[in-house]
């Protein structure tokens, strides 16, 4: 099978639904000739032309309003913050109003918009755009919130999110998007609230997020040469969590490694963790559960200082062996 | 303030339509009055914000849109839903908090919304509601659906971010909407005066690029004449208008308030300039009707509301099973 960066299969799965329905549209700030800050819309304005490719002012809380209001009425935006830390200043829309109308108006009206925007560090890029900040909007009801790792989820994520009804936070990770898996031509669908089990094994289960997913495995890898046999699984969707296959699993090995780029100091791996404890799978239990997540500061600059903010392969290996009580 | 009296500005409005307005606005002046005496006895819980005395903008305003326009609202709404044509009934179970009010008794006076007919909601969030008519006004655009939205919002709002955003996504995308300001003086306690810097905010319109009008918002044919030439121009694709309706609320923010940030002659100054009263006149003047048909059509109003009260307390309170309906993450 042909393969695709994970930048690529956003913009094909965008591509493929705005060829299909004249109702999506995508807007964001500089996303026409420019292409995006992170390249992801290059060539869609060519394609779709300037009123389905919708370039924007730097007016985050006017354009999410506008994606919101819109959704309302009947189209079915794409908005795309350029980094996830703009959020921020477009809350009022998302948590406010998108993910509130449906309820609060009885069911009448809904919302079916998809924010995307890319999070994470390890670009460089400090403190102001570097941030992972999906606990947040996570705790929100009436928010669904994806958090793809592999080329192939993206597109398949993405178009279930698009489809969706209701509004969806859809977090790219940077450092992914020019990593590449195997992608159908075809368009697909991945249902939200379906982990996937990136690795099988029997000692240990870890539970990954976005690019933590990757060094989950990295990390598995290792542990296989010392004869412990993780078992990595990759959520994909925080709203609404596959809590079925986590309890599975770690009913399955007994023990319990959560690990998110998130600072660990309110993340959703406190989420995630308690699911487990609360959950049948504490009676199988070996060990207490550890988390691991990026340390309460801002993002450096300094490369050194920013890796030692979040969670690297060796933190996971050694997080894993200390559940195994193996040092 | 001088009454526009100049009925021949309106385009094919029937005498019949005029009438309609009248009852509306005692609608709306009922509705807020009897909500406020719930609130004082203690019959309707949480909060709300009255626009009595602000009845001529919501009507005046919605008299010249057409029944698949739109518009958003603000958390001093009543009278935009019911101008709009919300059913009274419905929007006093939700207050009630009934089932068989507008929101399942879930959205309370501040969220009335009717999105199927064009009412997209009223909104807790100052300012919150004008990007969102944006986008309504978008969807028309890029649906070709010509309908219009009035975006209601208050003299508080127009220093938020979102006001200035949203005007100017609005004027650089050339979008079918027309922007209300009902500046009423005050915001919960802040005098415009205190937290404002220009006379009029109609000005601003000019750092966006499109026309900024002050009306008379105790005059509902004035509105009625500049809604009527600004939707116009929305719906020619001429893009956005700023309306400033200079107005001013008779009872306090919400339903508690000593009106401390005010004076008693001020109060007094501008109910002299009560829009019903004025607007009565002026359909006496122009033998629309007499003083007795205004009077049967003041008491049918009354009684809509006395009606309204005996349908929100009849509908079945929501059940606990009902918490979670209309969730879906």
């Amino acid at each position: 099978m042909r393969e695709l960066t994970y930048l690529e299969a956003v913009r094909e799965a965008m591509s493929q639904e705005m060829r299909e329905n004249d109702d999506v549209f995508i807007l964001g700030e500089d996303i026409g000739v420019y292409g995006g800050a992170f390249g992801v819309t290059r060539g869609m304005i060519e394609e779709f032309g300037p009123e389905r490719v919708r370039n924007t002012p730097i007016s985050e809380s006017g354009i999410a309003g506008a994606a919101v209001g819109s959704a309302l009425t009947g189209m079915r935006p794409i908005l795309e913050l350029q980094f996830s830390d703009f959020i921020t200043i477009a809350l009022d829309q998302i948590v406010n109003q998108a993910a509130k109308l449906r309820y609060m108006y009885g069911g009448k009206g809904k919302v079916p918009m998809v924010l995307r925007t890319p999070s994470g560090s390890g670009t460089g890029a400090a403190a102001q755009h570097s941030q992972s900040l999906e606990a947040w909007v996570a705790h929100i009801p009436g928010l669904k919130v994806v958090q793809p790792s592999t080329a192939y989820d993206v597109k398949g994520l993405l178009k279930a999110a698009i489809d969706d009804d209701n509004p969806v936070i859809f977090y790219e990770h940077k450092l992914l998007y020019k990593t590449k898996s195997e992608v159908p031509v075809e368009s697909y669908s991945i249902p939200l609230g379906q982990a996937d089990i990136k690795r099988e094994g029997t000692d240990v289960t870890i539970v990954a997020t976005a690019i933590m997913v990757h060094r989950a495995l990295e990390a598995a890898e290792e542990l296989e040469k010392d004869g412990i046999s993780a078992e990595v699984i990759d959520p994909r969707t925080l709203v609404p969590l596959d809590e079925e296959t986590i309890v599975k699993s770690v009913s399955k090995t007994g023990r319990a490694v959560v690990v998110h780029e998130a600072v660990k100091r309110g993340g959703y791996g406190g989420e995630i963790a308690s699911m487990i404890a609360e959950s049948e799978a504490f009676d199988y239990m070996d060990a207490p559960i550890r988390r691991l997540g990026g340390v309460a500061a801002p993002i450096p600059y300094n490369p050194e200082l920013e890796k030692s903010a979040v969670p690297q392969v060796p933190d996971i290996i050694q997080a894993v062996k200390d559940t195994l009580n193996r040092a | 303030m001088e009454l526009t009296k100049d009925l021949t500005l309106l385009p094919d409005i029937s005498k019949d339509k005029l009438k309609d307005i009248y009852k509306e606005m005692w609608l709306i002046r009922y509705f807020d009055e009897k909500v406020d005496e719930f609130f004082a006895k203690g019959l309707i819980h949480g909060t709300t914000h009255l626009a009595v005395g602000q009845e001529a903008s919501a009507s005046g305003a919605c008299a010249v849109l057409e029944d698949r326009d739109k518009i958003t609202s603000t958390h001093r709404g009543h009278g935009h839903c019911i101008a709009k044509g919300a059913d009274v009934n419905k929007m006093m179970a939700e207050l009630f908090g009934r089932t068989t009010g507008y929101c399942k008794g879930k959205g309370g006076s501040m969220h009335i919304a009717d999105v199927e007919k064009g009412n997209l909601g009223a909104n807790g969030i100052v300012g919150g509601g004008i990007p969102l008519a944006v986008g309504s006004a978008l969807t028309s655009h890029m649906k070709k659906l010509n309908y219009v939205t009035l975006c209601f919002f208050g003299d508080g709002a127009s220093n938020e971010g979102s006001f200035h955003e949203a005007l100017n996504l609005a004027a650089v995308w050339n979008l079918p909407v027309v922007f209300i300001c009902e500046n009423n003086q005050y915001g919960m306690s802040g005098s415009v005066k205190e937290m404002v810097k220009v006379p009029d905010i109609a000005a601003r319109a000019d750092a966006y690029g499109f026309p900024g009008v002050v009306a008379d918002g105790n005059d509902v044919i004035e509105m009625m004449n500049v809604s009527h030439e600004a939707v116009e121009r929305a719906r020619n694709g001429e893009g956005p208008t700023l309306i400033e309706a200079k107005t001013y609320r008779w009872k306090g923010h919400s339903k508690s308030d000593a009106k401390k940030y005010r004076t008693r002659e001020e109060e007094k100054e501008w109910r002299a300039k009560d829009s019903i009263n004025r607007y009565k006149e002026v359909l006496i003047d122009a033998t629309i009707i007499t003083e007795d048909e205004a009077e049967t059509i003041r008491k049918q109003a009354k009684q809509a509301i006395e009606d309204a009260v005996e349908f929100a307390k009849a509908g079945p309170m929501p059940t606990k099973e009902d918490l979670l309906t209309d969730v879906y993450a």
